[in-house]
């Protein structure tokens, strides 16, 4: 495995993303510090690895869990190459300090779906580093060669004299004869594997079903004010000024002040901070956004999809080829914006103490919320400690790049001497978040006379993620956003060495970024795939009912020298029973997508009602995410995936009308619920190749899949989402 | 006020009008329970009042004082976890686990009430219980286990 790594066996096209695994292998630190042994605490192995006297090993987790699982695999990888049980592992969340970086994004960020295929190597090589260090002290002290040496269950052995010790005994030796990290280790076999590669329950499962497990919502300091906040109803709305007289009077509200993000109450419970926030009155300037709405904006996209925008990729010449087609196929594609809603509402604990400041939030993103606090509070980023919970879902939420939902916690703390504890309801979940930009896409294209797509003209319309942000530089090609345009481009763009695995001969593909109006778009499960996916999948489908081509047929056709993608769609052509004749009112649909290198597929059935009622029966899921490092948490994250996905397109809409989200709660901005989940059957397909990620693929066939089995089903095809408000509702 | 909660007797200082959600968490720190949307359409608050599963976020403490309420914290007893967590660790259903407390209560009240629920009862009977993580199929499996389970526990 370890030799798979190299570039020689990743092509070209999977190399620039996989290279930040090997940048990490190189750049994991191995600093073995003497102090922390000295002091008795344990010794520190490397940066990511600590073992104490009494033999607990402890690991630093620099990826956060958030149901993704980081921790599982994250401990997996350390307990193979340490022969110790992964749940004897005890956890802590890695400080925000930069040898903790992800070197992929050079940031403390855990997003992208590649927390597998990032630590893959390091953590590996942190285990095996320290156990060799083990083994060193073990052979100096028992005058016995290394290699006789063998480890197991977190003890040293030498089989021939009978001789066993604790790792945690050997740290005196490890000190006494200053043993330092090999600078290189040579990492197990697969075929060595005891527990990569097999089934494996959640490293922190116990304590998520006896209610012990501490989210951040649920963490209490001592002499913590909860606050709740009053948010203005349109986004980008100001606080002109406010009554707080009535909400004063009430018990245990201790204050109330205007923050930036709205008028906060901080109170001795969050009952009445939340009870108390209903009686400030506040006048609010509804700034710029006052008129605008979700209806608006599609007309507004609409007219700048019919106008040129920049040219991302132009292979053959798609514009003469449509000049000289019989005929031309048009289709505009529309998705509204989305609210990730994860379980656990946003919340964030801050504590602000003279020129240092503590915060207790659930996060993806500690560098970011430690370089916003810093900046805001004017203090230096080192100064800015953070503790990380774990988090009851995010989605992409927990990544926020204005730090929105812990910057605005620390700015009602300040100023008070006790921590305060911030709160999002429902409600400001719903109407006041960031979210999933809404978009629209213009294609054109032409069947040649085989009934093959033959030329491809797409216009994407939408609010960038990155645009005149940080990560402007990073992501941003040539005034584009790489993110708006992910999985429709046949060439590199960017970091991203490819989209699709589609090969059309004549491709064009422009994007138009709309103005920016502080709605705040955020990456949601899946990132741009959210939209690109619908809009290509049944584009492509739109092309293969045209042409006469069965569709999943069309897509093996487009992905012969896509092997990877070419052999998902086999494996699910038999899978799925592609070829098994459905009764009336039943339909079949397909979508594939690639992200962050690894190719999945689903095939979907449906059956549908006269009155558009549907039901979701079977999805048949394919993914080669190379090496399977935890099977059963491949599986869940593909289950979870497509429940999401299906969510969204089903039913998923936040809806503006004069500046005000329409919405407020789950009964307004439904959600899967358990009837509606369909039967999963996942196929993981065998592989050598370095593992990459599962977290997001899932979510981003399914909504295409699902529209294409609608068009099979009844010939409607739709290009406005959600399917429920084209009156086709998932029952 | 007095309340009864996972079998203790315990006074309560919270204004009457409080929800018992924010009783749990806030006065007596039993953050098991979670609080998800406030108006009874997530679940991530169910709780037992008298072996029944209700939404905590909307039932005043008022309503419920010198009744027996029981909470995640109260599913094990000194045997260990009960039939249904066991099933949740087997079946590995948790992802984030936020939704998992109230998801436990209401498939311990249901099978409580039905020892052998089939697929269509068990959807009907969480469905007001969301998983955005989408664990249902796995929840699905776990409350089957748990039922065989407490099914063969109580023939032996």
């Amino acid at each position: 495995m370890s030799e798979n790594m190299s570039s020689g066996v990743l092509n070209r096209r999977q190399f620039v993303q996989a290279g930040g695994a090997f940048l990490f292998a190189a750049q994991c630190p191995v600093t073995f510090s003497r102090k922390a042994h000295a002091a008795g605490a344990g010794a520190m192995m490397n940066s990511f690895v600590r073992i104490d006297p009494n033999n607990v090993i402890t690991m630093l987790a620099n990826n956060s869990e958030f149901g993704n699982g980081a921790y599982t695999v994250m401990s997996m990888m350390l307990a193979e190459e340490l022969d110790v049980d992964y749940r004897s592992i005890v956890l802590e969340a890695a400080p925000t300090t930069p040898e903790y970086y992800s070197p992929l994004f050079r940031e403390y960020l855990t997003a992208g779906s590649v927390t597998t295929g990032s630590t893959f190597i390091p953590m590996r090589t942190a285990g095996a580093k320290a156990r060799a260090m083990l083994l060193e002290a073990a052979a100096r002290s028992w005058q016995v060669p290394g290699a006789e040496l063998t480890t197991e269950n977190g003890t040293v052995q030498h089989l021939e004299t009978g001789r066993s010790s604790p790792y945690g005994a050997l740290l005196e030796t490890i000190h006494r004869l200053e043993i330092q990290p090999p600078d290189a280790v040579t990492l197990k076999d697969p075929s060595q594997f005891r527990i990569l590669g097999k089934p494996t329950k959640r490293y922190e499962g116990a304590g998520k079903v006896d209610g012990s497990a501490q989210f951040g919502i649920d963490i209490k300091l001592p002499g913590m004010l909860y606050g709740s906040i009053a948010r203005p109803p349109v986004h980008g709305g100001r606080v002109v000024d406010f009554d707080a007289s009535a909400a004063l009077s009430m018990p245990g509200v201790v204050k109330v002040k205007a923050i930036r993000a709205g008028v906060v109450v901080l109170a001795d419970s969050y009952w009445r901070a939340q009870k108390a926030r209903a009686e400030v009155k506040i006048n609010w300037d509804r700034g710029a956004n006052a008129t605008v709405s979700s209806e608006q904006f599609y007309r507004d996209y609409r007219e700048m999809a019919e106008t040129p925008g920049m040219l991302a990729e132009d292979i053959g010449d798609a514009l003469g080829a449509l000049d000289q087609a019989d005929e031309v196929i048009e289709a505009v594609y529309e998705m509204p914006l989305l609210a990730h809603a994860t379980l656990e509402p946003m919340n964030c604990i801050a504590q602000v103490e003279g020129a240092t400041c503590t915060i207790w939030s659930g996060t993806q993103y500690q560098s970011n919320d430690q370089e916003v606090i810093s900046r805001f509070l004017g203090i230096p980023q080192e100064n800015v400690t953070i503790h990380r919970p774990l988090m009851g879902g995010s989605f992409g939420r927990r990544s926020s790049k204005t730090a929105d939902y812990t910057v605005e916690a620390v700015e009602a703390a300040k100023g008070e001497s006790v921590p305060v504890q911030i709160i999002w309801s429902r409600e400001e979940d719903i109407r006041s978040g960031h979210y999933r930009p809404l978009f629209v896409h213009k294609l054109r294209g032409s069947v040649d006379s085989s009934g093959m797509p033959e030329a491809w003209h797409q216009v994407v319309v939408g609010q960038s993620l990155m645009q005149g942000t940080k990560h402007d530089p990073n992501y941003m090609v040539r005034g584009m956003d790489i993110y708006s345009l992910d999985g429709c481009l046949q060439e590199p763009f960017g970091v991203f060495p490819y989209g699709t695995s589609y090969a059309i001969a004549h491709h064009r593909v422009e994007s138009h970024n709309a103005p920016k109006i502080g709605i705040v778009p955020q990456e949601w499960r899946s990132v741009g795939h959210t939209h690109t996916g619908i809009a290509y999948e049944c584009f492509l489908d739109e092309l293969a009912a045209k042409g006469g081509v069965d569709p999943l047929e069309l897509r093996l056709r487009l992905t012969k020298d896509h092997a990877r993608m070419n052999r998902v769609l086999k494996v699910l052509r038999e899978k799925c029973e592609w070829d098994k004749p459905l009764a009336p009112g039943r339909g079949r649909g397909v979508a594939s997508r690639v992200y962050s290198i690894s190719p999945i597929a689903q095939a979907v059935e449906i059956t549908v009602a006269e009155n558009g009622d549907f039901t979701v029966d079977r999805v048949v899921c394919v993914v080669d995410c190379g090496f399977a490092v935890n099977p059963l948490g491949i599986e869940g994250q593909v289950e979870g995936g497509v429940a999401y996905g299906l969510g969204g397109v089903a039913f998923g809409n936040i809806d503006i009308v004069d500046g005000e989200v329409q919405q407020s709660n789950f009964h307004d901005y439904p959600v899967m619920r358990l009837p509606q989940m369909p039967k999963v059957e996942i196929h993981i397909l065998p592989s050598d190749e370095s593992p990459t990620g599962v977290g997001e693929q899932a979510t981003a066939p399914i909504a295409p899949a699902v529209a294409n089995a609608l068009f099979n089903a009844t010939g409607r095809r739709v290009r406005r989402f959600p399917l429920s408000s084209q009156g086709f509702n998932l029952v | 006020m007095k309340l009864t909660v996972n079998g203790n007797e315990l006074q309560i200082a919270s204004d009457a009008d409080t929800p018992l959600l924010w009783v749990l968490r806030d006065e007596l720190h039993l953050v098991g329970t979670k609080f998800g949307c406030g108006i009874a359409q997530c679940g991530a608050c169910t709780v037992h009042l008298e072996g029944r599963a209700i939404r905590s976020c909307v039932t005043p403490v008022s309503a419920v004082a010198g009744k027996q309420i029981q909470t995640i914290e109260g599913q094990a007893d000194e045997k260990g976890l009960s039939p249904v967590q066991r099933a949740w660790l087997e079946t590995d259903v948790a992802q984030c686990g936020y939704c998992q407390s109230g998801q436990i209560m209401a498939a311990s009240a249901l099978l409580s009430e039905n020892p052998n629920p089939t697929d269509a009862e068990i959807d009907t009977a969480m469905a007001g219980n969301i998983c955005r993580c989408g664990t249902y199929p796995r929840i699905r499996t776990a409350v089957h286990l748990a039922a065989l389970w407490m099914t063969e526990e109580q023939s032996a």
